[in-house]
């Protein structure tokens, strides 16, 4: 299974060397990472190619982080019924440069990308109808980044005298806590494969000492 | 005669409709009867649940997927703990497994029941949901002596289930089992023959494979057109590699043909329930990893370790190591993927719904166009759409 995606990473790859910058297999998914100017070729041979056949775009997404200078990954999920075969589609961009629109490939994208632009604030290019979708009318901000707060900035209640819905600025009735429950022990912290090693050895020893308290 | 120009009439159809199945707002540009541009305004229930999860840990989202597609809630929770289960490297043991399949099962039936009775109501008949809301009521019973809630169950867990099936249960479902079928078939006299039924749902919304294709469409949506995809049967996960069960297809890809899919669906699933009754192996039901799941209560009563355990467990919560992963299941409506990707702290970084609901909503426009009005309720009924999926 493992090496049909390496092998299937390596075909695409060398079908369009310009276009895919790398390939990895993450978690047993196929992962292609793709420029801006080659997305929409990346995603068409991916459709069309005998061998590929990706005929299904099931989600478009994007992933924040903030730290980085290309903050946005934009996110294509893929399917193919006919290889019964998943690939997801990589492309890093940043908050200003317009990424091109992938309605004309697949027209589920339309949503989608409303979707991220949305939530996100990423741009699509030459997109036929780039409104927001999930927030309300007149909303402000991109609720998904990172810098947005979980609270958002207004808050709406009916006005009985104005006899209408009214927006105002957030009043907590009380400080926004966000309970931090990192430890600094390990244990928890390890990844499981280590942590299988050693837990091994380690629960044997502190079980008698549980009976005794 | 002198020509006259007609503006063409711009109508609002919901939020506030019985039709709109919750709270879609759909504004349809008419010419006269026809509609000329269907523009679904979304959103309306949109409650940031993608932005709530990323701020809690991976046992406290959970229930979150329940409010989603609260007509079926078990079956998102799956998507969510195989995706977290996915990047812990662990597979559940054999009974949750089976428990998890039934459960499943039941949510198929439970969303089933209510789309084919909704849509009946839409476009006339008023019986079905009378009668299907009395087996859903059945049904959420076996939910709640399970989980101890009715809808909101919160009973898939990453690892497994959260509790052993209650004495008694498995022989009661198997007794529903048995009877159910009648219902179906009582719920298809009034509908499959019915000549009111079929004038408004045969040829209406007709969907080819390609554009289905094309528009993300999945689960009874695609199968009506007649591709035989279902990821139960293509990427299996759990136990149903084990079971023995049939993918309906339609032929027609219209409103009825949708119809007829999950009326035989239903059967498939009762049969796939009667399986995991008869084959339930014994045996934990959860991950016996005390890192991950928490330590029973008697134990808690002696054992310091289990005390400690257990005060981590739902205080920081179990670590997920870095990583991303799409995984997807078969939900009732369609495929609804989590795409997660964990930063290796106690809480998702990003954890993405991917809702069926939403891609098939998406089609609308071009589906409606050219129909009456009258029939854009029918194929909306027939996509069985719940607001509660498709704005998150």
């Amino acid at each position: 299974m493992n090496q049909a995606l390496h092998d299937f990473g390596d075909y695409v790859a060398a079908a369009l060397p310009r276009h895919v910058l790398s390939t990895e297999v993450v978690n047993d998914e196929l992962v292609v990472h793709a420029g801006r100017e080659g997305l929409l070729r990346v995603l068409t041979y991916l459709r069309d190619d005998q061998n590929s056949q990706f005929k299904q775009l099931m989600d478009v997404t994007a992933v924040d982080h903030p730290d980085r200078e290309q903050r946005f990954d934009i996110v294509y999920n893929l399917l193919s019924p006919r290889q019964n075969q998943r690939i997801r589609v990589k492309l890093a961009t940043d908050e200003s440069t317009p990424v091109p629109t992938a309605t004309g490939v697949f027209s589920s994208a339309n949503w989608y990308e409303r979707e991220v632009w949305d939530l996100f604030g990423v741009v699509f290019s030459e997109h036929p109808d780039l409104r927001r979708i999930l927030t309300d009318y007149g909303f402000e901000g991109h609720p998904l980044r990172k810098d947005f707060p979980l609270t958002g900035y207004v808050e709406v209640r009916y006005d009985e005298d104005q006899k209408r819905v009214v927006y105002e600025p957030v009043k907590l009735q009380q400080e926004f806590r966000t309970f931090d429950f990192m430890s600094p022990w390990e244990g928890m912290l390890q990844p499981r494969s280590e942590e299988a090693a050693t837990d091994s050895e380690a629960t044997p020893a502190a079980a008698p000492s549980g009976d005794k308290s | 005669m002198a020509e006259t120009e007609i503006k063409p009439l711009t109508l609002n159809f919901g939020p506030q409709h019985p039709a709109a199945h919750g709270v879609l707002r759909l504004v349809l540009d008419m010419d006269g009867e026809i509609i000329e541009r269907a523009d679904p305004h979304i959103g309306l229930l949109h409650r940031g649940t993608e932005k709530l999860i990323e701020y809690k840990t991976y046992l406290q989202a959970v229930p979150y997927f329940d409010r989603l597609d609260y007509v079926a809630p078990m079956n998102q929770e799956h998507a969510f703990a195989l995706a977290v289960e996915k990047l812990l490297g662990i597979t559940a043991p054999p009974r949750a497994q089976y428990i998890r399949v039934l459960y499943s099962e039941i949510g198929r039936l439970l969303n089933h029941l209510l789309n084919i009775a909704a849509f009946a109501l839409d476009v006339g008949a008023i019986t079905p949901i009378f009668w299907a809301f009395e087996e859903r009521e059945k049904l959420m019973e076996f939910y709640e002596r399970a989980s101890g809630a009715r809808m909101h169950a919160a009973y898939f867990r990453p690892g497994g289930v959260h509790q052993d099936l209650p004495a008694g249960l498995i022989e009661d479902i198997g007794r529903f089992c048995e009877t159910f079928p009648r219902h179906i078939e009582h719920l298809e006299t009034l509908l499959t023959d019915n000549r009111i039924f079929r004038q408004r749902t045969v040829d209406i919304g007709i969907i080819s494979v390609e554009d289905a294709m094309d528009w993300g469409f999945t689960g009874p949506m695609l199968r009506g057109s007649g591709v035989a995809w279902d990821l139960r049967k293509a990427q299996p996960y759990e136990c149903y590699e084990d079971l023995e069960f049939d993918i309906p297809v339609g032929k027609n890809g219209d409103c009825f043909d949708r119809y007829l899919v999950r009326i035989e669906e239903m059967r498939q699933s009762i049969h796939i329930m009667q399986q995991c009754l008869q084959q339930m192996p014994e045996g934990p039901v959860v991950v016996q990893d005390q890192k991950l799941t928490p330590p029973r209560r008697a134990e808690m009563k002696t054992s310091m370790e289990a005390l400690i355990h257990h005060f981590k467990l739902y205080t920081e919560g179990y670590h997920v190591p870095v990583g991303e992963t799409y995984t997807a299941v078969e939900a009732p409506k369609g495929e609804f993927g989590v795409y997660l990707v964990a930063d290796g702290t106690n809480r998702p970084y990003r954890c993405k719904i991917r809702a069926p609901g939403f891609a098939h909503l998406s089609a609308m426009d071009f589906m409606c166009r050219g129909h009456m009005l009258a029939d854009s309720v029918a194929v909306l009924g027939s996509m069985d759409i719940v607001f509660g999926e498709v704005d998150r």
